[in-house]
């Protein structure tokens, strides 16, 4: 699957979490802007890897801060 | 200068402002006089005991404390050092063959605490290009093991069987695989499907880690925890317990029956570089844990006084942390932290201490007043203590 494809599945998976609708850009951060507690982080994070069959560590986790680097890591974890 | 301190900003503001309401410091009781495992004085008033971990009242055991004072005239106060260099007296030896009797298991490992256990059987058999997947509500002390090593995390959700399955399936072929339970969650008193998830783990080829630290003594036949009671011991490959629940003292411990475990005493810092327990402690853990060994009408009162205060309490309208009983830990669920407070402090004035749990320690960032029970609690105090319940629940309006 290629970037956008990747992205729009993403950006279709972040909606039922982004309870303020803000728009949704590479630089949008996950605790700041969407404020993700760690539970709703723990849900987020299972939705995407049920959704393309993936595993993001928690030592992945930890280099994700923004939705384009979330975007770049699912891509690579998909081979 | 940055003030390395002022990340603690917000958690000193929330405890000012709780404070500022008058409440007493849930944190800061100290028991001035304990009379027994299950009456102590606390500030000037003799108080119940429904917050320690004392669950088969093993401190005042008189062949316990017999155990520790010989110990302290045969070997003196401490060791001053490691068990792999001067700290290993022929008591540290006892305990851990008095483990392998307790647990019918063939090696045992003694640490200077619980939480040392988890932090260096975790960190030191999952190493890097290794996957530890284990329930979300995991105790800090498996969660500073994962951190402290070099493995790949990969948390479910809590006893969710299916998401745990789905994440061992998608760990790379050939990758090492441990996955970490434990039997009672203590925050809500919950056990796991142990049974369930065990087969799912070593259908994936993983090895198991099960913390019993809350139900050794008292849960299963022989009160080797929830994996006995469930008839699934066998299939652990490491079991972490404690000395300070219902061993009655402190220490923790590592047993297995895997061929080469003997190999931890030399590549576990956490065992290594501290000091071993003293020797009063370690006499007084064998002897504890011996006696616990035969220990089954002190089980049967024990569930009997889960099955009771459970019921009392949801009987009087309290929303509890499990719809059964399931352990000695009966969890009382508050609205918020400032009524959980109020509640907390107004059982105290009626003669209870429990424990305040409240988050990060709690799932779901609830607030839960924590009883645990004792096999030494009698009947009647059983009553008494729904009795304070009630009308401090009145008192605080959270019935």
């Amino acid at each position: 699957m290629d970037r956008a494809a990747t992205a729009e599945k993403i950006a279709a998976l972040i909606a039922p979490f982004n309870k303020k609708e803000i728009a949704v850009t590479d630089a949008t951060t996950f605790a700041g802007d969407l404020e993700f507690d760690s539970l709703t982080v723990m849900d987020f994070v299972a939705a995407i890897e049920d959704e393309f069959d993936i595993i993001i560590s928690m030592n992945q986790q930890a280099e994700i801060e923004t939705y384009g680097q979330l975007v770049d890591a699912v891509v690579k974890l998909q081979g | 200068m940055t003030d390395l301190f002022s990340k603690f900003d917000p958690l000193i503001q929330m405890r000012t402002d709780l404070l500022s309401t008058g409440v007493t410091d849930p944190f800061g009781l100290v028991m001035e006089k304990v009379i027994s495992p299950t009456v102590a004085i606390c500030n000037g008033r003799e108080t119940i005991l429904l917050g320690t971990y004392n669950y088969m009242g093993m401190t005042f055991d008189a062949d316990v404390i017999a155990a520790g004072k010989q110990a302290f005239d045969l070997y003196g106060s401490g060791t001053t050092g490691s068990r792999v260099l001067n700290g290993t007296y022929s008591p540290h030896r006892d305990v851990e063959e008095a483990l392998k009797e307790f647990y019918g298991m063939d090696h045992a490992m003694v640490f200077s605490t619980g939480y040392q256990a988890n932090l260096g059987i975790i960190s030191t058999i999952a190493g890097k290009g290794d996957y530890i997947v284990l329930d979300i509500d995991s105790h800090a002390s498996i969660w500073d093991g994962c951190k402290m090593g070099d493995a790949e995390v990969v948390p479910f959700k809590h006893n969710d069987i299916e998401a745990m399955e789905k994440r061992l399936r998608r760990i790379p072929e050939g990758a090492g695989k441990l996955v970490i339970l434990e039997g009672v969650y203590s925050m809500l008193g919950d056990i796991a499907p142990l049974k369930e998830m065990i087969a799912v783990a070593k259908k994936y080829g993983a090895m198991v880690l099960v913390d019993e630290a809350h139900s050794m003594g008292f849960i299963g036949p022989n009160g080797r925890g929830v994996a006995e009671e469930q008839g699934c011991l066998d299939d652990v490959d490491f079991i972490i317990g404690t000395f300070s629940k219902s061993v009655g003292t402190v220490g923790g411990f590592c047993v297995s029956n895997h061929p080469k475990f003997e190999i931890m005493r030399l590549v576990c810092r956490p065992y290594v570089f501290t000091a071993s327990l003293p020797p009063s402690v370690v006499a007084t853990a064998a002897t504890s844990v011996r006696k616990l060994m035969h220990a089954a009408d002190k089980r049967a009162h024990l569930w009997e006084n889960s099955r009771t205060l459970h019921k009392g309490l949801r009987d009087a309208g309290f929303q509890l942390g499990t719809q059964e009983p399931q352990s000695a830990i009966i969890s009382v669920i508050m609205p918020d932290l400032e009524r959980g407070a109020g509640m907390w402090e107004a059982l105290l004035h009626e003669g209870l201490y429990v424990n305040l749990a409240r988050p990060p320690a709690t799932p779901a960032g609830m607030t839960l007043l924590r009883c645990s029970l004792c096999a030494l609690h009698s009947a009647e105090q059983v009553q008494t203590i729904i009795g304070m319940f009630e009308r401090a629940g009145q008192k605080a309006g959270i019935l």
